[in-house]
């Protein structure tokens, strides 16, 4: 398609993800070395390396088909968020929190293999959002029941070592100002929606 | 010296021995800690993967709260993970402006406000090692470590991302190396412990992996055990709550798993510190580990009396107002 000068020009999905990152992301510095791959703890078990997906997203302005491919990678998902990759890359490419940005458009876009870890960060935070703190046993029992009722028996002995330990919480605790976090909360989507 | 303490949901219960032992040495090293007020969970890994702007506003809040405080301007983060977000939310409000005014729009709905980088953020570790200093540490050791083999373990939020070896000269470096630091080993052995030279000490613990894929997560677990057990050690001592579940709760998981038979007991430094001090086990919480740390610490002569009520779950208590939920019972 022919573009006028008048057009303005979408951004790609390259810059996309640039301008989601937080602080500066580096992106356009990556040199396809592939030191994050191999620095990274549960690289093994990823549908790509972030320097394979870093590829995959300057190419989807050739192949607009890509854009769905990383999306349902699990890479990201299996970030660990350990920053191995970020302290290793030559070129300080954040990758780490381009690893958060591509989890946050995945979400947003409602495309992902596998709703388990987007849940589970939905989860999380629901108690946080309504009780200001985390609440461990709430959250491991609800994303149990979602995700892996038939395999919990794996995880029993974790859950009632932690209980009889004294380690679980049964109820969750409130801050005092809820509303107030509420509201700031609220102030802060209603920002991120504009931008 | 007096600093602002952020705990973090993890030390108020999965983790109280953390924040126990934390607050019961205190004291002896000469630090006060004045308690955020109504400081609120700091998004761990999860909020960042949802929604940028609010999870940069729910760690600033505490920061704006910490910063309320004149008579410190530093704050104190104990778990990795919250020192972490406190940290980068702290850095990146400097870094990129824009983010810094929407964030500032966002707090000033609940009454509160933050100028990006007034506040220092520090790790309890660095404190201990940097502000109390090893030889103050020395100097009141009366029941050295003496004969017990402990691997340090760091895990990665304490020590990376440096963000000082970026471009931006302004910013502060961590306060060790972060592939190979050191300061955890100094402080192990002004303790009077053998320290491993332990290869894994700034590997990742896997975070919340077991919840997402249980075969990764206890993979990286495995390997970090098993580095620990192939040195010989008697425990791992670690500075942060998530490492301390990963490694100590999800241990008989993980042993299920690969059929090993791993038993390494996982504690925290402060516990440690406590211990040469010539505090009890008890003042340190030490019993509350799912891994029984008993048989290392009768190495150097430490008595842990059984909880009296070991076995049994207790009761929530029979005024608490706190909302109803199932219990199990």
């Amino acid at each position: 398609m022919a573009e006028t000068a008048t057009q303005a020009r979408a951004p790609t999905f390259f810059q996309q993800v640039i301008d989601a990152t937080p602080g500066y992301s580096n992106l356009e510095m990556c040199i396809q070395c592939g030191t994050c791959g191999g620095s990274c703890p549960s690289g093994p078990d990823m549908d790509h390396t972030p320097r394979t997906l870093f590829a995959m997203i300057r190419a989807v302005e050739v192949e607009p088909s890509m854009k769905e491919r990383i999306l349902r990678s699990n890479t990201f998902w299996y970030c660990v968020s350990c920053y191995h990759c970020m302290e290793r890359c030559p070129q300080e490419v954040h990758i780490t929190d381009i690893m958060y940005t591509l989890k946050r458009i995945s979400v947003k876009e409602n495309i992902y293999d596998s709703s388990k870890a987007p849940d589970f960060s939905k989860t999380f935070i629901n108690w946080v959002e309504n009780y200001g703190r985390a609440f461990e046993l709430g959250l491991m029992g609800q994303h149990l029941a979602l995700h892996n009722p038939f395999g919990a028996f794996k995880l029993a002995g974790m859950g009632i070592g932690m209980v009889t330990k004294g380690r679980m919480a049964f109820t969750p605790t409130p801050i005092k100002d809820v509303k107030g976090l509420k509201a700031i909360l609220a102030k802060a989507k209603e920002i991120e929606e504009t931008l | 010296m007096k600093y602002n303490y952020y705990p973090g949901c993890s030390l108020e219960k999965s983790a109280s021995s953390y924040d126990v032992s934390t607050r019961a040495i205190a004291p002896a090293l000469g630090i006060e800690f004045m308690e955020v007020e109504d400081w609120n969970c700091c998004g761990a890994t999860e909020y960042i993967a949802l929604n940028r702007m609010a999870a940069y506003a729910l760690t600033a809040r505490n920061l704006a709260l910490a910063s309320k405080n004149k008579e410190s301007d530093q704050l104190i983060a104990p778990c990795s993970a919250c020192y972490l977000n406190l940290r980068k939310c702290n850095q990146y409000l400097y870094d990129d402006e824009p983010l810094a005014k929407n964030v500032n729009i966002a707090l000033a709905e609940g009454g509160l406000s933050y100028e990006a980088g007034s506040l220092r953020v520090r790790h309890l570790l660095d404190i201990v090692v940097n502000d109390v200093g090893y030889d103050a540490i020395q100097a009141k050791v009366t029941k050295p470590l003496t004969g017990l083999r402990i691997a340090p373990y760091y895990g990665c939020l304490i020590v990376r991302p440096d963000f000082g070896r970026g471009k931006h000269k302004s910013h502060e470096t961590t306060f060790d190396n972060p592939e190979y630091p050191t300061s955890l080993d100094k402080l192990l052995k002004v303790l009077g412990a053998e320290v491993v030279d332990f290869p894994y000490k700034a590997h990742c613990c896997g975070g919340h992996m077991t919840q997402i894929s249980d075969a990764t997560g206890f993979e990286i677990i495995r390997r970090l055990i098993k580095g620990a057990s192939d040195y010989r050690a008697d425990m791992v001592v670690t500075l942060c709550p998530m490492c301390q579940m990963n490694l100590d709760a999800f241990q008989g998981a993980v042993n299920v798993h690969f059929k090993t038979n791993y038993h390494m007991p996982v504690l925290f430094f402060t516990q440690m510190i406590g211990l040469a001090f010539g505090m009890s086990a008890q003042e340190m919480g030490i019993g509350t580990e799912l891994v029984d740390a008993r048989p290392a610490l009768a190495k150097i002569g430490v008595e842990v009396p059984p909880p009296e009520d070991e076995g049994t779950v207790k009761k929530p208590k029979k005024d608490d107002k706190s909302l109803p939920m199932p219990r199990l019972e």
